[in-house]
């Protein structure tokens, strides 16, 4: 086991490539191993915000949903006639969100963070409803095509469900070597000093408020990325996507996983799709049983399922404090 | 569009009832966090529970002033529990943990009301005294909205009686100001802060009672309501009691008027108000910068 985690603290992203590569045939159906790796990077940029930088956003539907309406409205108002232009859309409309919501909510720290990212959150939700024009409103946004992928005069059809997954692991193991890239440049370090100690980074002469910011925005251009693939996954918008309960499920699955950890959220995204999908067989109340695995979870286990086997394994503290 | 004052003061009215629950639910999360710094995000939970619970003593007892007056009680006594038994184990970890240990406890409660109660909502009528309409000389408006507005207002003098004219309401005062020199005193704080989560959360429960007979039961009451109380302590200020009264009441002026106006920004805009006090004024009317961030 030494050697496992000693190669995943030193190749964290070959890692990641080589277990999602093969990981759709490990799952029930090709579908869910699609949603996973989707929200696994919805998760990534939640964490990047909340467990490398210490801001808990209650908001990141906003982001995941911004990134959705983008590219969902490219394609299927504006008819973008290239899906990559389309799928930039989402991720650029997020950018946007996060630059003027993060200027507001930075305004407060602490505890009130949260509660400002919440309602801004719910203040799109609430436009989006009602601009049905533009978004569907109730009924969500319909008929965004899935054009094929054009590579090289190779054309992919995405309708096929494995076909898609490789197109989404593609787009989210290069998302992923950039979380590692930004974590590990001055920085990410920077990032991290903040949520060790914010006044003593101040006292060192960094603008905080200005690199709180910027990983604000970086987080949620991974969000709105994750938005964008997913409005193309199903070919829809629900108004949902940027409702409070998809801020939820992305707090609970990074926290799952373990928030701070290099793979925590995409372990949290898993567990949380895997375990929903199979408990929604038995019950349609299956979020109970979810909401009290989190609430152990906070209470008894706050470093998540990744980040508690990493402090168990041989020379795992490494592989899970550092990315 | 008639805009006379004939066509606005009913939303006035309206507004000054949904203001009421704001306050209420603001007062509520205002106490617990200026003293305990915990946000509680399961309150809209137990909004909802104390509207849940008035149909269920209504249809037991078959008297709402009984339901009323009990409903408030056992959502307090919920509270008593949360606090002992799951918020006690968090002090001294971040301050977000409160957070996210209520925020599941909230999705706990919605699905065990829905499970309960299920998906759709109850429907609750006024008792029959107040079921018809007051004449207020300028205009008619139905008169359980009024008894509304008096209960909450007796309710809040009670607070204010409590918290100022009282030995515990001196220390719970002192506790938010300064909680090491109040232990330094020998005062034992935990019992202090289990009564005042207590209360709080009672509050919120009262708050849903009263709500039953106006907008109904279901189980995502109480989540709209948390978010936007949310907003009325940005508005008002964090801990500061006068400020949540006082945003709560300027809020659901601004939700009635919209309605009035154009109906489609109403949602929106209690949270114009709120960007627009993050411009101006970061720390809320009546805050003061610094607590708890």
């Amino acid at each position: 086991m030494g050697a496992v985690t000693a190669f995943l603290s030193r190749h964290p992203v070959a890692a990641f490539g080589v277990f999602f590569a093969v990981f759709p045939f490990l799952m029930p159906y090709k579908a869910l191993a699609s949603q996973v790796l989707i929200f696994g990077l919805f998760a990534l940029g939640f964490n990047l915000l909340y467990g490398y930088t210490g801001l808990l956003s209650f908001g990141h539907a906003a982001y995941y949903g911004l990134g959705a309406y983008g590219t969902g409205i490219a394609l299927a108002k504006l008819k973008v006639s290239s899906l990559w232009l389309g799928l930039a859309a989402g991720p650029l409309l997020a950018v946007v969100g996060a630059v003027i919501i993060g200027f507001f909510c930075l305004r407060r720290r602490g505890i009130y963070f949260a509660m400002l990212t919440l309602a801004f959150a719910q203040l799109l939700y609430f436009v989006a409803f009602h601009m049905a024009d533009l978004t569907g409103g109730d009924d969500g946004l319909r008929g965004i095509p899935l054009l094929p992928v054009n590579l090289f005069g190779w054309k992919i059809d995405l309708e096929n469900s494995l076909a898609f997954y490789y197109f989404a692991f593609v787009i989210v193991w290069a998302a992923v070597a950039g979380l590692k890239r930004i974590l590990d440049s001055p920085f990410g370090t920077v990032l991290q000093a903040i949520r060790e100690n914010g006044d003593r980074a101040s006292a060192c002469g960094y603008d905080i408020n200005r690199v709180k910011h910027l990983s604000f925005v970086f987080s949620a251009f991974f969000a709105g990325l994750a938005g964008g693939l997913d409005a193309l996954r199903l070919a829809v918008v629900p108004v949902e996507s940027l409702y409070w309960v998809t801020s939820g499920q992305v707090v609970i699955m990074t926290l799952l996983g373990g928030a701070g950890t290099f793979f925590g959220p995409f372990v949290g995204a898993g567990t949380y799709l895997v375990l929903g999908d199979r408990l929604a067989v038995f019950t349609e109340r299956w979020p109970l049983v979810i909401g009290l695995i989190f609430m152990a979870f906070v209470l008894f286990l706050p470093k998540g399922i990744w980040g508690t086997l990493v402090d168990k394994l041989p020379g795992g503290q490494a592989a899970g404090a550092k990315p | 569009m008639d805009v006379s004052l004939a066509a606005v003061l009913p939303q006035v009215f309206t507004g000054l009832v949904l203001g009421m629950l704001f306050v209420l639910l603001a007062v509520g999360l205002s106490l617990i966090f200026g003293l305990m710094t915990v946000v509680n995000f399961s309150h809209g939970a137990l909004y909802m529970l104390g509207a849940y619970f008035t149909v269920f003593f209504l249809t037991y007892t078959r008297s709402f002033w009984v339901a009323l007056a009990v409903a408030p009680f056992i959502v307090g006594a919920i509270g008593l529990l949360i606090e002992r038994f799951l918020i006690r184990r968090l002090y001294g970890r971040s301050p977000d943990d409160p957070l996210l240990l209520t925020f599941g406890l909230s999705l706990v409660l919605i699905e065990t009301a829905k499970l309960i109660w299920g998906k759709i909502g109850l429907t609750l009528d006024p008792p029959r005294e107040l079921g018809g309409a007051v004449n207020l000389g300028f205009m008619a408006f139905p008169a359980y909205r009024l008894f509304v507005i008096a209960v909450t207002i007796v309710v809040l003098i009670a607070l204010w009686a409590f918290l100022t004219r009282t030995n515990v309401g001196l220390i719970i005062r002192a506790g938010s100001r300064d909680p090491l020199m109040v232990r330094a005193l020998g005062i034992d704080l935990n019992r202090i802060w289990l009564l005042v989560f207590g209360i709080g959360c009672g509050l919120a429960g009262l708050a849903g009672a009263l709500a039953g007979p106006m907008r109904g039961a279901y189980a995502d009451m109480g989540v709209t309501m948390v978010i936007e109380s949310f907003v009325v302590i940005v508005v008002g200020g964090m801990g500061s009691l006068l400020g949540a009264v006082v945003a709560g009441l300027l809020l659901g002026q601004v939700v009635g008027v919209t309605t009035f106006l154009a109906p489609k920004l109403a949602e929106i805009m209690v949270f114009v108000v709120m960007a627009l006090v993050l411009l101006i004024r970061p720390s809320g009317i009546f805050g003061e910068a610094g607590l708890a961030e």
